[in-house]
């Protein structure tokens, strides 16, 4: 199938085309997000305290007085770099480390799959505290720490994915045609093991959102005044006692992210399987 | 008369080692190729049948040089394969198709690219010099240019078996291993495959190897036939000689077990072999189908007979034909 | 063919209905046959002819997702399978209707001993105790030619050989002394030599105890080596049926001389070109209007594009489905008249 088809295939869902529009739409915020807040999402304004909603302040205003709405459009940048910084580093380094311990197997087999099972070994949230921890606290040092707790489960991925495609048929026919190493992790491992693994991110972009919001949310990740979602709830939090709705927003577009990223991994999964045809 | 086999194997042996000791140390081996010898002629086939585990893919497997021999050499008109192996000049020469036509081709390529795969790696031709070939390849299997643009999702199991004969031919081999091509695909295409094949053989003055348990496709094919049982070549005819007069007792038996296309010849008096396969990791001593051979004698249990030359155009390994028994 | 006995299996216009979002497939459209008691029949056809889903509606085991259309009926023993409920199928299946699958390792459990399973259906059915269930189970073994079946009784299903496994297939498929077995490609994964002893019992079977064995393969050689009579499956149809001396030396179907004539001989001199079906089977979504077979029939005419023949009986005493062979030799037209000289 060509992208073009499985392209056609997702957006015949429903759910994953919605899922693809909320997320599209959310990718466009966080590049525009500054210049399009009514007001500025740091600017503190005392004497509007916690407003309730209205029509200069749609989503009212915090203990500072500053414009919920503005501060959630610019937390949407933070969550939408970490999910995608946090994924691009497991398919960066995780993805060619599997293809090459499958593929090649023996000793580099060993030592990557060593490595990987050594990350594992520690939790996941006690590794990014603790990488995070070691290179500072940080938004982007908390999402080095989520694409490292990542990358084993892409490296496990790819490696099992490449142990199935190298011992193909056709696979067999490129060697006997005299295709090296190269070509045929090129043209034929990277191609066939690709599906699994576009699913596989597209699950974790919104585990890596969630894990963004939990790390800034127990201060490790975004600082102020940098805005992420995880930190907007940390502040309504502890105000929950006087203005328990602050809390609501940041949290209803974690779990609106969230779920629209597993909306959309579940249609890949379908849309990228070619036996599915939907009934 | 004297003419150089095109492809020589010479006491090939593959042995799987199974179940490493303690510190890696291999201890046991699966003998799943012992000692085959076999010459393969320009322009000719010679068919390869047995049971499953025989060893009969593995061989091919070899000559093709997806799975190096653990002992023994295989020569590619008189030169080691080896040698064609660190040039990489092997796939213009030698070429395979697969038994499964789904697995066979790369399900993210395009036909066109699948084709031309072999060209590409050789760096044969242009881009469009390429696709030419493609399509004039294509149209010799049976199919047609506008094919190329297509996934092979698209096709059947026997047009995908069209397209894998199409990327055998594309280098011009002189060689191509055939395993088990026929056996995936229904009754009615069958037919159509090994018509195929003949007429390609025909035109181009290629060899096969064909290898398959469905021992009518290989009699339909073949020029000679190669039986093999537990890892040995026990038989090599001319095909008219093994069929009309078969020798060793495997043989005879294989021959006698496949149904009759008569129902009338239902009764016929036919050979059952009593028991099963013996494993290749733990193969009987001597003569290794003493365990289920009708005419046994003492001395199978002991003596490997050696494959000998029993009339002008075929061998045989059997102690009932060894001259000092025979006697 | 007496009708003295009432057929042990009587299938009357079996239709089933798959529905996909490009339309409704047939996999079987309209199929009738009987089997006798004691008797073996073949039925033949290639992938997408509607055999599996045929023997599967049997044994009540085909998937949710196929529709039975309201005239189906399969009378066992005059009772409509069809309108049984799960619970009374469950009495017939394994009871008086065995099955024997392609590969025994699936319809195995690997974690237990074979004689432990082969007990436990018998208790499960008969309602004996386990330890006389056991020598049961070790009769059963022996029956089939499990050599020193006593100890391999504790084998586990990983321990046996293709062939071996597919003997405790049947021993479990008798356990039960099933009237009818449903043997779906029983040998198509063994070796020659082993499918020889496997069709031997099978027959034996037959002989022995009388079972009515469904036959459902691609190989005409095991339905020439085995069967009593012969059905060819073509598209979900029947096209063809008759004993297998009339289907061997005289078959009327142009689909059944085909497939008979693309098998590669075994005896005498190789032709150089063999006869060959032409063209593929046609998509199920787009089958053609009027007989299944006209995109590949070389004897097609107008009538055969327009109007879908019925299986018919011919003088020569096969039943074939084709506007031709029932013209020619007055087939049809022997038909015709006669219902002309009724009017």
């Amino acid at each position: 199938m060509s992208i073009g088809t499985v392209f056609k295939r997702l957006m015949a869902e429903r759910l994953a085309f919605f899922s693809f529009i909320f997320l599209m739409v959310l990718v466009i915020i966080s590049i525009i997000a500054p210049f399009i807040v009514p007001y500025d999402p740091i600017e503190q304004d005392l004497m509007k305290v916690m407003a309730s909603p209205s029509a200069q302040h749609w989503l009212g205003t915090d203990e500072l007085g500053r414009d919920i709405f503005s501060r959630l459009l610019m937390g949407t940048k933070s969550a939408i770099q970490a999910g995608l910084f946090a994924i691009l580093i497991p398919l960066c380094i995780g993805v060619p480390m599997g293809i090459l311990s499958g593929y090649l197997g023996g000793v580099v087999d060993d030592i990557f799959m060593r490595i990987v099972d050594g990350i594992i070994a520690i939790p996941a949230i006690l590794l990014a505290l603790g990488i995070t921890g070691a290179l500072g606290i940080s938004l982007w040092n908390a999402m080095i720490a989520i694409g490292i707790v990542f990358t084993p489960q892409f490296a496990r991925l790819a490696r099992g994915q490449t142990l199935q495609i190298r011992s193909e048929p056709y696979v067999e026919a490129a060697k006997i045609s005299g295709a090296g190493a190269g070509w045929i992790m090129l043209k034929h491992i990277i191609p066939n093991i690709a599906p699994p693994i576009v699913v596989q991110a597209s699950f974790n972009l919104s585990f890596a959102i969630l894990v963004e919001a939990s790390l800034s949310f127990l201060g490790m990740g975004a600082q102020s005044p940098q805005i992420s979602w995880g930190n907007m709830i940390q502040q309504a939090y502890s105000m929950i006692n006087m203005n328990a709705w602050m809390i609501v927003y940041p949290g209803l577009a974690i779990i609106l992210t969230v779920l629209a990223g597993n909306f959309l991994g579940d249609g890949l999964r379908l849309a990228l399987d070619p036996k599915y045809r939907k009934t | 008369m004297k003419q150089q086999p095109l492809v020589s194997l010479k006491d090939i042996k593959k042995h799987f080692p199974v179940g490493s000791g303690l510190f890696g140390k291999k201890n046991h081996f699966v003998k799943a190729v012992d000692g085959v010898s076999l010459d393969i002629y320009p322009g000719e086939t010679v068919g390869l049948v047995g049971e499953s585990g025989c060893g009969k893919s593995t061989t091919g497997r070899m000559v093709v040089g997806l799975s190096d021999p653990t002992g023994g050499e295989i020569y590619f008109e008189g030169k080691k394969l080896n040698e064609y192996k660190a040039k990489k000049s092997l796939g213009k020469n030698l070429q395979m198709i697969f038994q499964d036509p789904y697995s066979s081709l790369n399900p993210r390529m395009t036909v066109a690219d699948i084709i031309a795969e072999p060209l590409v790696l050789h760096k044969v031709g242009t881009a469009s010099e390429r696709r030419k070939r493609v399509d004039e390849l294509l149209e010799r299997v049976g199919l047609a240019s506008y094919h190329g643009n297509r996934y092979p999702i698209e096709f059947s199991g026997g047009q995908r078996q069209r397209l894998g004969i199409a990327r055998a031919l594309a280098l011009q081999p002189k060689l191509i291993v055939c395993d088990e091509p026929v056996s995936a695909l229904d009754v009615s295409i069958q037919a159509q495959i090994l018509n195929l094949l003949k007429e390609i053989q025909n035109d181009m003055g290629l060899s096969y190897l064909f290898i398959a348990h469905g021992i009518q496709a290989v009699k339909h094919i073949s020029d000679k036939i190669a039986v093999m049982y537990l890892g040995k070549i026990i038989e090599f005819a001319n095909k008219e000689e093994l069929f009309e007069n078969p020798r060793h007792p495997y043989t005879k038996a294989l021959l006698s077990a496949v149904p009759h296309p008569d129902p009338k010849m239902r009764n016929r008096e036919r050979i059952i072999l009593t028991g099963d396969l013996p494993s290749p990791a733990n193969p009987p001593a001597g003569c290794s189908f003493h365990t289920r051979c009708p005419v046994a004698m003492e001395q199978c249990k002991r003596i490997d007979p050696n494959l000998l030359p029993t009339s002008k155009q075929s061998l045989t390994a059997c102690l009932l034909f060894e001259d000092k028994v025979a006697n | 063919m007496s009708e003295k006995e009432e057929p042990l299996l009587e299938v009357k216009d079996l239709e089933t209905f798959i529905p996909t979002s490009k339309g409704e497939i047939k996999p079987v459209n309209g199929v009738s046959f009987s089997i006798n008691k004691g008797e073996i029949v073949a039925l033949v056809g290639e992938s997408g002819s509607g055999k599996s889903v045929s023997s599967l509606s049997i044994m009540g085991l085909n998937a949710s997702a196929i529709q039975y259309s309201k005239d189906s009926s399969i009378a066992f023993k005059g009772k409509d399978l069809l309108k049984l409920k799960e619970k009374e199928m469950r009495k017939i299946r394994g009871n008086e209707v065995a099955m024997i699958f392609q590969d025994p390792m699936f319809s195995l459990n690997p974690v237990h001993p074979i004689g432990r399973q082969i007990a436990e259906s018998i208790v499960l059915h008969k309602k004996v105790k386990y330890k006389e269930a056991l020598v049961t189970a070790l009769d059963l073994l022996n029956k089939v030619g499990i050599p020193d079946a006593k100890r391999r009784l504790n084998d586990y299903p990983h321990q046996l050989s293709g062939g071996m496994r597919q003997r405790v297939m049947i021993a479990m498929a008798l356990a039960c002394d099933p009237q009818l077995i449903i043997a779906d490609e029983p040998t198509t994964a063994l070796d020659v030599t082993i499918q020889a002893q496997i069709l031997n019992l099978l027959r034996k079977l037959q002989q022995e105890s009388g079972i009515a064995i469904l036959l459902i393969t691609h190989d005409l050689g095991v339905v020439a080596e085995t069967a009593d009579r012969v059905l060819v499956m073509y598209c979900g149809k029947i096209v063809e049926e008759g004993t297998v001396e009339d289907i061997f030396e005289n078959p009327l179907h142009p689909y059944t001389r085909g497939l008979l004539a693309s098998v590669p001989a075994l005896y005498g001199p190789s032709k150089e070109k063999l006869d060959t079906i032409p063209g593929v089977v046609p998509n199920p979504l787009e089958l053609p209007k009027g007989c299944n077979f006209v995109t590949r029939c070389s004897y097609a005419t107008e009538k055969c594009s327009q109007n879908a023949p019925t299986l018919l009986e011919h003088p020569a005493g096969n039943m074939v489905a084709c506007w031709n062979a029932l013209e020619e030799e007055g087939g049809i037209g022997h038909y015709e008249t006669a219902a002309s000289s009724i009017t």
